[in-house]
């Protein structure tokens, strides 16, 4: 037990095991956590692509790589159940739109592409956050709406950002970030670093018109520009079927190349993303199309049971569970235990209890900051209150 | 006719959280059969009477299918199908120009925009198509069968982008109309009264009444008249002017600064049992104030706050949109121009603040009730009214002090305060 525990912590002092794992004694199997060799998984779905050829179904990975998959995706699934039961005790207000069933997306676009990679997305980005690196406090402080918050508790639910991780957040107003992921795009071009932009976007917002006109100036100006559409199939309460002439959102760039993957394997996301990165820095824009699912309803405020039967729901859950399938690969690949992986869960879970406390104990932000960053620091713009004569405020 | 009608109003109140629930209407009811009902109900009734009346009219936008977001929209798709109550994708400017074009060939048009904040795509459409329609086609061709209706305004958690009042942006564009309810009996009648108007409306209804406001709505059929400002409470002191959810805070402050007038009225029988505490509360308050509901913000009843503004002198104008550039500014304009002469104070404008609607710092952003009556206007005349209580006061105290050396002690006492 000790010595699971010890290689799950800190992988400094233990070999990499060799590939031949099942051969040898069970204490020294607990090795392959950290174990770096590759391994070669074949995905469950083939690729659909649209003007472009398909990458290879197989996937180079490592155990180390799947167990953090498990790990990651296990925290971001605890994170938003812990959001649940926060925002009904009140003690997270406004919005929020939770991302439980599409974690592999966060966890497999991460594993693809490095921390210099920008990554814009709509108002469902609790597990983005946390998949550039975002601390699980500053989450939590966040949507509590505290200083220590990723946003200084400024932004909320809807507007996390990070900016050393290239992560530009959060957006409220639907497919207002794919013309602004396009420009990050553009300024990456001209700085000739060799790094891309993932765009996120949903099903619903792949109607706006302000995602056409995108597409059409990254494919003008070849931008390195990955527009990714989430495609949980329910845009709010609508199905796509009903909101959609063409529900082949991979497909909807028309003279740019799409592909769909299916968005509830992270290996498949994986593939998909590292391939649209080399795609995007050669060729210009890409259009993925993820198909995943997500449990909860579009916000807190939708029970998610009026446009779609609880079977269905529960039936993606059993069939289509991201967590669970990395489970299995990890249990038939023997790379860890059930009990190993039970006690991950259980770490996560205690990790995330804690990360709520301390952000309980955060002090929501100072009321003068009420009127700082509206604009440039010490710009002297002044701002009148109430009633003209009462109140006026230099804005910072 | 304000003030007629002012006199025989009929204050309804609700039970319900300190803010918003309290809602008060001076429509005349008749004998008509009346439903307590909230206002997401009123305006359904609205749109269930409108698609009955007008087999050309047709309610659209997100989600309005099952009932819409704010249940406004229940049961219309079942009772006059798919064809006639629809979803749209999510596209809000595609929405407003569909419903430009089905307008333009002598439909209603009812169309949705989910929340005010998102109502910026549709903009172009609004300003450029809708309002410019008939003006330059030589009324040959029109849109007035538009009607847009967006909840707006704050509602206690709605942050940035579900808190919005954008009313302003759409008075400054000729062309249109914009009205707010204050109420669930205003909403079905203006409501009505907007589908039916051959012009294109924008309706704002304030989401925070959704469910906070109730009220005895008739359930005939029956419309509002726009522009025409309705002056809910009667008073002599100054003149509030307001819409939406606001108003319900603006009568907060109303009450508040009457609060000891009837205490003084009675004083003037009895004076010989006025005890120290009493005159300093006279010292305090006392001011009667005149509420009227704008109801319709383009074009607006300029004759109303006119003529109340020239009986009272003061003017405050109060909304929840930032107040720089907010719909204050042009009325508090255009009674300078009418009353200059008329004035005793500068206008007062009591609104949200000069920031995006914050999250967690609603409570600041919002012009609640203490900022309105702790406003300049509010208490100038108080100022005025303590000098001539003094005045008064002083008067009477050289007169019973030849008859009652008690009293003489007590009341220079409170004098010199």
């Amino acid at each position: 037990m000790a010595l699971s525990r010890l290689s799950l912590r800190s992988n400094r002092f233990l070999q990499p095991s060799s590939t031949t794992a099942a051969a040898l004694p069970s204490s020294l199997r607990r090795h392959v956590s950290t174990d770096t060799t590759p391994i070669t998984i074949e995905t469950a779905v083939p690729f659909e692509s649209h003007l472009c050829d398909a990458p290879s179904r197989s996937v180079e990975t490592s155990s180390s790589e799947i167990l953090s998959f498990f790990r990651d995706m296990a925290r971001m699934r605890r994170m938003e159940i812990a959001a649940d039961s926060l925002y009904k005790s009140k003690l997270i207000r406004g919005f929020c739109h939770l991302y439980d069933g599409q974690e592999a997306l966060a966890v497999g676009m991460e594993a693809a592409i490095t921390r210099k990679d920008a990554i814009i997305t709509s108002y469902r980005d609790h597990c983005t956050f946390l998949g550039r690196g975002g601390e699980l406090v500053d989450a939590f402080s966040e949507l509590m709406g505290r200083k220590r918050g990723c946003s200084n508790g400024k932004g909320g639910s809807m507007h996390f950002y990070k900016k050393d991780a290239c992560f530009y957040g959060g957006h409220g107003i639907v497919g207002a970030q794919i013309p602004l992921g396009c420009g990050l795009a553009f300024a990456q071009k001209y700085s000739k670093e060799e790094f891309v932009t993932f765009t996120l976007y949903g099903d619903g917002a792949a109607n706006q018109g302000q995602l056409f006109e995108a597409l059409n100036i990254a494919a003008l100006w070849d931008l390195p520009a990955i527009l990714v559409c989430e495609n949980n199939h329910y845009g709010m309460g609508t199905a796509t079927w009903r909101s959609a002439k063409s529900p082949a959102y991979f497909k909807r760039g028309d003279y740019v190349p799409g592909l769909k993957v299916d968005g509830m394997d992270a290996l498949a996301v994986k593939q998909a993303c590292k391939f649209a990165k080399e795609h995007a820095l050669k060729n210009g824009p890409i259009v993925l199309e993820m198909d995943t699912y997500r449990y909860h309803g579009h916000s807190m405020s939708d029970p998610g049971s009026t446009y779609r039967t609880r079977d269905e729901v529960s039936g993606v859950r059993q069939v289509r569970d991201p967590i669970e399938r990395v489970r299995k690969l990890l249990l038939s690949h023997d790379i860890a235990t059930e009990k190993e992986l039970k006690d991950m869960e259980k770490e996560v879970r205690k990790e995330v209890d804690d990360a709520v406390a301390q952000a309980k104990e955060s002090p929501v932000p100072e009321p003068s900051e009420l009127f700082t960053n509206m604009y440039v620091k010490d710009c002297g713009v002044e701002s009148f209150g109430a009633d003209r004569k009462e109140l006026k405020v230099t804005l910072a | 006719m304000a003030s007629l009608l002012g006199r025989f109003c009929r204050k309804l109140v609700v039970p319900g959280s300190a803010h918003g629930s309290r809602m008060i209407s001076t429509t005349a009811c008749d004998s008509e059969a009346v439903k307590s009902l909230n206002l997401y109900s009123a305006i359904n009734q609205a749109l269930h009477i409108a698609l009955e009346t007008d087999p050309r009219s047709y309610v659209f936008g997100e989600d309005v299918g099952f009932g819409g977001v704010f249940r406004c929209t229940t049961g219309l798709a079942e009772r006059f199908g798919k064809n006639r109550v629809f979803n749209t994708p999510l596209c809000e400017q595609g929405i407003v120009g569909f419903g430009i074009g089905l307008a333009a060939m002598g439909n209603r048009a009812v169309v949705e925009i989910q929340f005010a904040d998102y109502i910026y795509p549709a903009f172009d459409q609004i300003v450029n198509e809708a309002a410019k329609f008939r003006y330059r086609s030589g009324n040959q061709f029109n849109c007035g069968g538009l009607t847009i209706r967006a909840p707006y305004g704050a509602v206690g958690h709605g942050g940035h982008y579900h808190s919005q009042s954008p009313e302003a942006f759409f008075c400054h564009v000729p062309g249109i109309k914009v009205v707010i309810p204050r109420s669930p009996r205003e909403a079905k009648g203006l409501l009505l009264s907007s589908i039916r108007d051959p012009n294109p409306v924008v309706f704002f209804e304030p989401k925070w009444l959704y469910r906070q406001a109730v009220e005895e709505v008739p359930e005939h059929d029956y419309m509002i008249p726009l522009s025409q400002a309705e002056v809910i409470r009667e008073g002599n002191d100054i003149t509030l002017v307001g819409w939406g959810a606001q108003l319900t805070v603006m009568e907060q402050a109303c009450l508040d600064a009457e609060k000891v007038l009837d205490f003084i009225f009675q004083l003037k029988d009895n004076w010989f049992k006025v005890s120290n505490m009493g005159l300093e509360l006279i010292m305090q308050e006392g001011i009667s104030c005149e509420l009227i509901d704008l109801k319709t913000l383009l074009p607006w009843d300029k004759e109303t706050v006119e003529a109340s503004v020239k009986k009272t002198g003061r003017l405050l104008i109060s909304h929840e949109a930032p107040v720089t550039g907010g719909f204050g500014a042009e009325i508090s304009a255009t009674i300078l121009e009418r009353c200059f002469l008329k004035l005793e104070a500068p206008v007062s404008r009591v609104c949200g603040l000069d920031t995006p609607f914050p999250l967690v710092f609603e409570p600041f952003y919002m012009p609640t009730k203490n900022k309105a009556s702790s406003s300049s206007s509010l208490s100038s005349p108080l100022k005025k009214k303590r000098h001539y209580l003094i005045m008064g006061l002083h008067v009477w105290c050289r007169y019973w002090m030849q008859s009652s050396p008690l009293l003489i002690t007590s009341h220079s006492i409170c004098f010199f305060r």
